[in-house]
């Protein structure tokens, strides 16, 4: 099964498997991963599920759209180059991701 | 009002024949009972566990369903592009590690509240007893029981085919129907009644929505973005009739007995529809509330930290009357917000109460409806505005309205542009400004214009 690995700012690490289709934002709210909070359910309107992805697994990723790129310009934390929101990454085949969560998002 | 067998307890295992319903079980008694398990309810729950609450929680759910998030239900839902599995807030696995017992089909019908002391204080505890006769005795209770969807009260609103869309249920079910009709009227031009229309003309049907006010979203949006709204959905399409004055909902004939085929307005049109779909508001579910003697008033009447007047109770969500949380607001001024914003922050402070720890509800309300290539992003509340400043950019779809009060900018309508949302809910949030003269220009970005609101107060 596809695996995300979920850090917090702490450096604790839960590791959760995934459906394929899930959004690495449901994945971790239905699990009660701490740190992502999600407000908006994944449409994209709140910019709550904030995460930053292991450099090396940002180039396999979909690119990200504008409305994406404009709403990190608003997370809790200050976006960095590989900051995504989670709800617009899907789980796929396979897929082995390495996300760290910000200290806050609200 | 729920049609299912309830679950019965038969994990509590002892029936006491106990009370008026002779034979009903009555659970053990838990150290919180949340009646409600939508989204107030749910993040209360596990608020109170991330604060080291660690007392038994138990979470009663009237509806039959595990807790489930709503707002998709009008958008990504109705159009199927998530199913029910991705609207459930969490696994089975997380309530039973946390020790939170949930409950599905349990409708509370009567609070029995012990005596209170010698002193003549209580200390909150009391019985809760559902439909089925079923007893959830607890030591702290919490109200989180939500609103009702509105009903239409008109002639032939009973018709089959008439129908409201508040519940995974209602929405479950209109999705079932969406093959059998191709003209659907839309009754209430708010965001559930435009997130639907616009969900429905999407998929090919005929949507014609019928306003009783002079615009749309009057409630929650001003004049400028009720009027972008319209011309968005003109131009796409849907039919809208704003002051729209309803005389009764026509029945079918034939087969179609029973079931409505249209809508007849006063001026005696009558528009086609094989559905009726309304959306006009909702009502405080307060009843469990007045029967317990809490003050309510448009809600349940809760202080700054979501406590009711018994000084024990805390209410949270959509059914709370509280005082209006945004900072440097009026004193005494009191609000009900349905939103999910003010579902978790609301919580958040209740479960802070119940812990012990006073902590005041303050925050920037904020509200969103995706409704087509519309996203709309509300940053504050705009009660009591005196001027707006719009910024409009036809070329990139961006339309943006700044509601000010005394020059203080309180809050901001921002479609397709997250960036004015961004900005103005950040300047909110740290208690600055964005003067009026300069945010006119949709080329400048809001967040350069950004000033201290003490700076700004001091005359040149």
């Amino acid at each position: 099964m596809p695996t995300i690995h979920y850090t917090d700012a702490a450096g604790e690490t839960r590791d959760i498997e995934a459906n394929v289709g899930d959004s690495v934002m449901e994945t971790a709210v239905r699990n009660g991963v701490p740190g992502i909070v999600a407000e908006c359910g994944g449409s994209l309107s709140c910019a709550t599920c904030h995460v930053f992805v292991r450099e090396d697994e940002l180039e396999q990723l979909p690119g990200m759209s504008e409305m994406e790129d404009e709403m990190l310009y608003g997370t809790a934390v200050d976006r960095e180059d590989c900051s995504r929101l989670s709800c617009q990454i899907k789980v796929t085949d396979g897929m082995e991701l390495h996300v760290t969560t910000p200290e806050t998002q609200v | 009002m729920s049609t299912h067998t309830p679950e019965r307890a038969e994990r509590s295992g002892t029936d006491v024949a106990a009370g008026p319903e002779a034979g009903a079980a009555t659970r053990p008694e838990t150290g919180l009972l949340i009646i409600g398990a939508s989204q107030a309810g749910v993040q209360l729950a596990i608020s109170l566990r991330g604060t080291g609450f660690d007392e038994h929680i138990t979470l009663l759910g009237e509806e039959d369903h595990r807790p489930y998030q709503r707002p998709a239900l009008s958008k990504e839902f109705l159009q199927d592009k998530v199913d029910k599995e991705n609207l459930i807030f969490r696994s089975q696995q997380y309530w039973d590690e946390h020790d939170i017992e949930l409950v599905k089909g349990a409708r509370i019908v009567r609070i029995e509240r012990h005596a209170p002391a010698e002193d003549g204080r209580r200390d909150g505890s009391g019985v809760a007893v559902a439909a089925d006769g079923t007893r959830y005795p607890y030591r702290r209770l919490a109200l989180a029981v939500g609103a009702r969807a509105r009903r239409l009260e008109l002639e032939g609103a009973e018709l089959d085919g008439v129908v409201y869309l508040r519940s995974a249920d209602d929405a479950l079910a209109l999705k079932a129907r969406l093959g059998d009709f191709r003209d659907v009227v839309v009754v209430g031009g708010g965001f559930i009644g435009l997130e639907a229309a616009c969900s429905l003309h999407g998929m090919g049907k005929h949507v014609t929505v019928l306003e009783h006010g002079p615009r749309l979203v009057g409630r929650a949006v001003g004049e400028d973005t009720s009027e972008y709204f319209l011309r968005s959905h003109r131009e796409r399409g849907i039919d809208i009739r704003l002051e729209a004055r309803m005389r009764r909902l026509v029945p079918g004939t034939g087969e179609r007995a029973g079931s409505v085929a249209g809508v007849e307005l006063e001026d005696g049109t009558v528009v086609d529809a094989q559905l009726v779909l309304v959306g006009i508001g909702v009502v405080p579910n307060t009843e469990l509330a007045e029967q317990m003697g809490l003050a309510v008033d448009n809600g349940i009447v809760v202080d700054r930290h979501a406590v009711a007047s018994d000084g024990t109770t805390v209410a949270v969500g959509d059914v709370a009357n509280m005082p209006n949380p945004l900072p440097g607001a009026p004193e005494g001024e009191r609000i009900r917000l349905e939103s999910v914003n003010n579902a978790i922050e609301h919580a958040k402070v209740a479960a802070y109460s119940l812990t012990g720890r006073q902590e005041e509800y303050a925050g920037i309300p904020w509200f969103w409806s995706n409704q087509a290539d519309l996203k709309l992003q509300i940053a504050g509340l705009t009660l009591g505005y005196d001027s707006t400043v719009v910024r409009r950019d036809d070329a990139k779809g961006r339309f943006s309205v700044l509601y000010y009060r005394g020059g203080q900018v309180i809050a901001a309508d921002c479609v397709n542009a997250p960036l004015d949302f961004m900005a103005v809910r950040a300047a909110l949030g740290k208690g600055q400004n964005i003067p009026a003269g300069a945010a006119a220009d949709p080329a400048v970005p809001l967040k350069t214009l950004v000033v201290d609101r003490t700076a700004q107060e001091v005359p040149a």
